[in-house]
């Protein structure tokens, strides 16, 4: 079995009397799609957050590539590999969708004090990366406030696959996609995972979780309920874990099947 | 590659759509304006020319300064009381503490960098809106300036630097005028009118380029490159659009920010020195209402109020429109007081041209 490549242990974060993460053991690994389930305010946000160097956890211990490590801001945890799609998506309605896929790591040419971005390089790769993700774009200059929400999806999840040297952190990715871009983004994961890249997927819907995961953590109240690998646990099992137990079986009888 | 969603787009309506373009507007519907009603009262002759260039080019100095702040998402309301501190100080040191003129320059710049920083590092720290924490330095400066001014001469105006300035290599490069030859040529040939009596008898009555027009040109080009052209530029626009989503994706939004204060500090900075070399003088009223001329003329040239969208190109040319209505209604003879109605109503409808594209442009609902 490879070392991780993040490892987190015991991860505590609150907010003033807010407790929202109460010691989160996780790690990812190279190749593997680790998901990571829970209901809404489990503290799944919260936790990639802390991986991402946009929170400093209150208590508890980050490992990168095996040596502790602390993240003072998304820039270092960038630096070092992991790209994030968060679930605000961090896209600029203003801005145009190049000015949005590049920002923060501009590719840039000439020499200094005349350095520019170099627009035709980041308006190719911008158009092409959208292409991969199924989506052909009408212009790269568009402002990405007149993208569809999926698009702008579209364009978060493909920065992020773009950058992700290392890690690939993905905070409800396809929570507003089309069944077309769904399978898309779902085939990505596959695709990065296959290059050695780990996957950190979080998701509400079972099935996604296991058409691509290896493991899954499951979160409640920020805590995790354990962690199982592919095979292990049953969709049905994952589901009670991520709902709590007997209330979903209650609701699932009163609408008449599968939720 | 082609979208079959996509209306053909003319070339023409693609040009037009910018953000610019109420600035534009404005600035054809003001030059045929002047042309029409004051065309043959000098306004456009050599002297008129220079004489509203300049006005024009001093909004532009801290209009650019203004547009990159707003555009990173904050306002600088203390440019205007920055002004007259900083005339002060460069007099005080230079006429009456005898310093060179040139280090009482570099001691004005030091001065509102550092104030500059405080502004911005305040703003951030305590996440107050720019709005107030500048505001508070509004008044702060502006007490401090006439107190000052007082407590060393007495008096509000320290006159004097003219003389200490002769032959001073800074203070050139903000009081000097430069392409003399070519005005030279120019008269010779006949373009400009000379001076028939007194002492510069034979000499052109436009001397050359203040170098104060040398410096709005060379901010405007600056603010321009920075802001489209360079990584930089991208953090501006992002710091102002969306600060959590540009530091999401590692942005320093707080840098970003404190620099642009500092920037628009510095223009305040450009402004008050090429004033003082000007008139030979600094007092401690100068720079009144400038902060909000320098936001007037940004908001003709499309930059959005609260951030993250506008254009330096724009600003220059609200400038220019500013500058061009005020010495416009002097040449026309028209009652002064109507400078002001004039231009409330450009900047309406500039405003509401700007909001009609920019919606067009970013989706905006
Ligand atoms: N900045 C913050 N300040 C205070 N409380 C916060 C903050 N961020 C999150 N919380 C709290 O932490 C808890 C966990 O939130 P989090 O966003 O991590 O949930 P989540 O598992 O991502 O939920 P969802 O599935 O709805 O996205 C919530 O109770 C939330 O109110
Ligand atoms: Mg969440």
């Amino acid at each position: 079995m490879s070392t991780p490549i993040v490892e987190m242990k015991s991860i505590e974060k609150h907010f003033g009397p807010v407790i929202a993460l109460a010691g989160v053991s996780f790690d990812i690994r190279p190749g593997e799609c680790h998901c990571l389930l829970g209901d809404n305010g489990a503290g799944k946000s919260t936790f990639i957050k802390t991986m991402a160097g946009v929170h400093k956890p209150t208590k508890g211990e980050i490992l990168f590539e095996g040596t502790p490590m602390s993240f003072d801001s998304p820039r270092d945890s960038m630096e070092a590999g992991i790209a994030t799609v968060y679930q605000d998506l961090a896209m600029i309605p203003l801005m145009s969708v190049t000015r949005n896929f590049w920002m923060g790591r501009e590719p840039e040419k000439g020499f200094a004090p005349f350095k520019r971005v170099d627009f035709d390089h980041a308006n190719q790769v911008t158009m092409d990366e959208m292409k991969k993700m199924g989506i052909n774009l009408r212009s790269p200059d568009q402002a990405v406030g007149t993208l569809s929400g999926g698009e702008r999806q579209t364009v978060a999840i493909a920065r992020a696959v773009y950058f992700g040297a290392k890690v690939l952190i993905l905070d409800e990715p396809t929570s507003a996609l089309g069944v077309r871009q769904t399978a898309n983004v779902l085939s990505t994961i596959d695709k990065v995972r296959k290059k050695g890249i780990g996957v950190v997927f979080i998701t509400h819907n079972v099935r996604h979780a296991l058409a691509v995961g290896d493991r899954f953590t499951v979160l409640n109240r920020g805590k995790t309920l354990g962690t199982a690998g592919r095979g292990e646990i049953t969709p049905e099992q994952l589901q009670d874990l991520m709902a709590g137990g007997q209330e979903m079986a209650q609701l699932e009888g009163s609408l008449g099947g599968t939720v | 590659m082609t979208d079959e969603r996509l209306r053909e787009v003319s070339r023409l309506r693609r040009a037009m759509i910018r953000p610019e373009l109420g600035a534009i507007a404005g600035t054809i519907l003001v030059f045929v304006f002047f042309l029409m009603i004051a065309g043959d009262s000098g306004m456009f002759g050599p002297k008129g020319i220079q004489n509203w260039t300049v006005v024009s080019a001093q909004f532009a100095i801290i209009a650019v300064g203004a547009c990159l702040l707003m555009i990173a998402g904050e306002f600088d309301l203390s440019v205007g009381s920055m002004i007259g501190f900083a005339g002060v100080v460069i007099a005080i040191l230079s006429v009456q503490w005898g310093w060179p003129v040139w280090a009482s320059i570099i001691v004005a710049f030091a001065i509102c960098l550092a104030l500059g920083f405080v502004n911005g590092v305040l703003v951030i720290k305590t996440g107050l809106p720019s709005f107030i924490v500048t505001l508070a330095f509004l008044y702060i400066l502006r007490g401090l300036t006439i107190w000052l001014s007082i407590l060393t001469t007495r008096q509000t105006i320290i006159g004097g630097v003219k003389d200490v300035a002769e032959g001073d290599p800074l203070a050139w490069a903000f009081g000097g005028v430069i392409l003399k030859p070519v005005f030279q040529w120019l008269a010779d040939i006949g373009l400009i009118d000379t001076f028939t009596r007194g002492t510069r008898a034979g000499q052109p009555v436009v001397e050359g380029v203040p170098m104060l027009v040398v410096w709005a040109l060379a901010l405007i080009v600056f603010g321009h490159f920075l802001l489209t052209k360079t990584k930089f530029g991208n953090w501006i626009f992002a710091a102002g659009g969306d600060k959590q989503a540009a530091r999401y994706v590692g942005v320093p939004v707080d840098r970003v920010k404190i620099l642009m204060f500092m920037f628009t500090a510095f223009c305040a900075c450009v402004f008050a020195t090429c004033q003082v070399m000007e008139f030979g003088s600094a007092a401690a009223d100068r720079g009144l209402l400038k902060e909000f001329e320098a936001i007037i003329c940004v908001v003709i040239g499309g930059a959005l109020l609260t951030g993250g969208y506008g254009s330096v190109i724009g600003a220059a040319l609200g400038a220019l429109i500013f500058g061009v209505v005020q010495q416009g209604l002097f040449f026309s003879g028209a009652e002064s007081s109507l400078f002001r109605v004039f231009l409330g109503t450009i900047l309406i409808l500039a405003v509401i041209l700007n909001t009609y594209i920019r919606r067009m442009i970013t989706g905006e609902r």
